[in-house]
């Protein structure tokens, strides 16, 4: 007994070895993933390499990442907000209506914004103010707000906006760099530091990972997460407004059934759908794979049936190969 | 090792959807509402018989999981990276699809839509299944053609303010002097709700003891209205003819509460659709009002002012072809 005693005692200051944790980090098998399909479709199709067809099939991403990036974090701090795709519809019916008042670029984007913002702080106010579950909110929510805009504009369709207003979804800053992959870029950062350097940041796991002991420790926690809600319901906004651009018109059919593909996106990101845990750049590569995999399969005329197996199979395959893993390693010991 | 699993998945997947694709080839995408709607398999069917025809073609059949414009967006998206030589599309939305649309024609792809039109700056040339016109001259004759010595006949049709069943009805009112002796005796609203215009075809029965037929431009009334013969025991006595799916008529037609009836055919559809985009990206007709554009079987079309075109009279079904159809749409 006295042996183990007197031998010096060492005490790890983290669980694992930093590069091992590095490997078996969410983000690095994720970019494997990506990494992979990006070698297979370029092997498989001739048309993938190309700078201009990978600049279309950002498209197929890059409005759904600007909600998935404020998701991440709602769902990070125990909430969720399926409304989303509704709040698409009725931000772009909004537009519309707007647009046939006479409305410019400048306004039609503000009224966008606005009424996303609108959405948000009425799905927030349900949930921090009384209390409601989110995911049963946001349900309710997603009914209402596509029902105006089937309200408003029944099986007709606004259309003719602005030419400037197509620069949103149509433009180019720079070569095949489009504007709305610029905004996703942006906002990849501006999250990125949102979520990982700052306190509020720190609030939002704090709230996902115990939302009594937060409290108790001094977080507002109703007033994070009705934030949380707001920069939902901008970012809806938002892909409304590049999604109506890209589209030149509007129908309240719009973004129907984005929703689960946004949270898809959110949960191949390594986001656990219970709270606590994410990462940014996790969401930012689960975008990409997404993207990557709908356009590679799309070039070899796979069907989208199998295009969504695959999409289900990827979700599943990542999300369960930890799993597997930590039981591998348990039963090597 | 699921993660090879997966990418082993992913290999041979890639591998079995890689068929080679001979360089020389001319290939037309048939972009559909949405795969694994019975209607579209068939014309891709159709589309299928017209490159065999042709040679030398192949037929790209696509579309996306739901009926979205945002899917149909990524296909198309998809195809023009391909650089397919033609596209031949059935919008989900007439407006949303023209920017994408815009940019495959920018880019030297032949653009056709189909039986749900796109916008006209969207596509070159438009095919509809039919026009107006013969339809409504189809419907007359499937009654007429059963009474050769003339007779009675109602029309039950969906609501007063249905624009497409009323220009069918006013255009049937136009040629019912090339039926002698054929008399509508009424028009009744069944306002394509099933027992509405059960209701209505058994009032027509009884206020009209004489009749020896029902038009129904509806899909909802046709079905409703056989039923209401076959219940007043007057198969034999009433035909009822007019606008229907040969799923939903299968029946009638079997008891013969229907003799025949008629709808687009979605095999010549697809297959003249697939010989228009052909035509025009061979360059072997242009697309401009006025201009006739061969469709082999289904034989010439004449593009309108807005460049869209009918393609044929509304295709007959009866207790010949029933059975082949009736598994289709």
């Amino acid at each position: 007994m006295s042996l183990v005693e007197n031998a010096p005692r060492h005490i790890p200051d983290r669980l694992r070895h930093p590069l091992q944790e590095k490997l078996v980090r969410w983000e690095s098998l994720l970019l494997a993933v990506a990494v992979a399909i990006f070698i297979l479709n370029s092997l498989a199709s001739p048309y993938f390499l190309n700078a201009w067809n990978l600049s279309d099939a950002t498209f197929n991403f890059t409005e759904k990442a600007m909600i998935a990036f404020a998701m991440a974090l709602l769902i990070i701090s125990g909430e969720i907000d399926l409304s989303v795709a509704a709040i698409i519809a009725l931000a772009s019916t909004a537009m519309g209506v707007a647009m046939e008042m006479g409305a410019g670029t400048p306004a039609l984007v503000l009224v966008g914004l606005t009424t996303g913002l609108m959405c948000g702080a009425f799905n927030g106010a349900l949930v921090t103010k009384l209390g409601l579950p989110s995911i049963v909110v946001t349900i309710g929510t997603m009914s209402l707000f596509r029902g105006i805009s089937y309200i408003v504009l029944g099986d007709g369709a606004f259309r003719g906006y602005p030419s400037s207003f197509s620069w949103f979804g149509q433009g180019y800053v720079f070569w095949v760099i489009s504007v709305e992959l610029v905004i996703f870029a942006i906002l990849a950062v501006v999250f990125g530091v949102l979520l990982h350097k700052t306190n509020f940041g720190r609030m939002v796991y704090a709230i996902g990972n115990n939302p009594t002991g937060a409290l108790f420790s001094g977080v507002r926690v109703d007033r994070v997460k009705m934030t949380l809600f707001l920069l939902t319901g901008l970012m809806s906004g938002l892909a409304a407004v590049c999604l109506t651009s890209r589209l030149g018109s509007t129908r309240p059919s719009i973004a129907s059934g984005m929703e689960l593909e946004i949270v898809t996106m959110v949960v191949l990101g390594g986001v656990n759908i219970l709270g606590g845990s994410g990462s940014i750049p996790g969401v930012v590569i689960a975008a990409f794979v997404m993207g990557l995999v709908t356009f590679g399969l799309g070039l070899l005329n796979v069907p989208g049936i199998v295009m969504s197996i695959f999409i289900g199979l990827l979700l599943i395959g990542v999300i369960a190969l930890p799993r597997l893993w930590a039981m591998w390693r348990n039963n090597a010991r | 090792m699921n993660f090879t699993k997966l990418m082993t998945s992913v290999a041979v997947a890639a591998g079995l959807f890689a068929g080679p694709a001979a360089a020389d080839d001319m290939r037309i995408a048939l972009v559909v509402k949405a795969l694994g709607i019975g209607f579209f398999e068939a014309a891709a069917e159709g589309a299928e018989e017209a490159a065999k025809e042709i040679g030398g073609v192949e037929i790209i059949y696509t579309g996306p999981t739901d009926t979205t414009a945002e899917g149909q967006i990524e296909v198309i998206n998809s195809l023009i990276a391909q650089k397919v030589d033609a596209i031949a599309v059935s919008a989900n939305d007439t407006d949303a699809l023209v920017p994408t649309l815009k940019k495959a024609m920018q880019r030297g792809i032949t653009v056709v839509s189909w039986d749900s039109g796109v916008a006209e700056d969207g596509r070159q040339a438009h095919l509809n299944p039919s026009s107006n016109a013969l339809i409504g001259n189809m419907i007359i004759k499937l009654a007429a053609d059963h009474l050769p010595d003339g007779g009675e006949v109602a029309v039950l049709s969906a609501t007063t303010t249905s624009t497409n069943q009323n220009i069918w009805i006013d255009e049937m009112s136009k040629v019912m002097g090339n039926y002698g002796g054929i008399e509508v005796v009424s028009t009744v609203y069944g306002d394509d709700l099933a027992d509405k215009s059960y209701r209505e075809a058994t009032g027509l029965m009884q206020s009209h003891p004489e009749l020896d037929a029902i038009i129904a431009p509806t899909s909802v009334g046709i079905v409703a209205a056989a039923q209401a013969v076959a219940d007043a025991g007057k198969i034999g006595q009433v035909n009822v003819t007019g606008l229907g799916l040969p799923s939903e008529m299968a029946g009638a037609i079997e008891s013969g509460a229907s003799k025949s009836f008629a709808i687009w055919n979605p095999i010549d559809l697809g297959y003249s659709a697939t010989m228009l985009a052909h035509q025009l990206a061979t360059e072997a007709a242009t697309a401009e009002p006025g201009a006739e554009i061969s469709i082999g079987r289904m034989g010439t079309i004449t593009l309108d002012d807005t460049n869209a075109a009918a393609m044929a009279d509304p295709f007959v079904y009866d207790a010949s072809n029933i059975d082949d159809f009736k598994e289709i749409f």
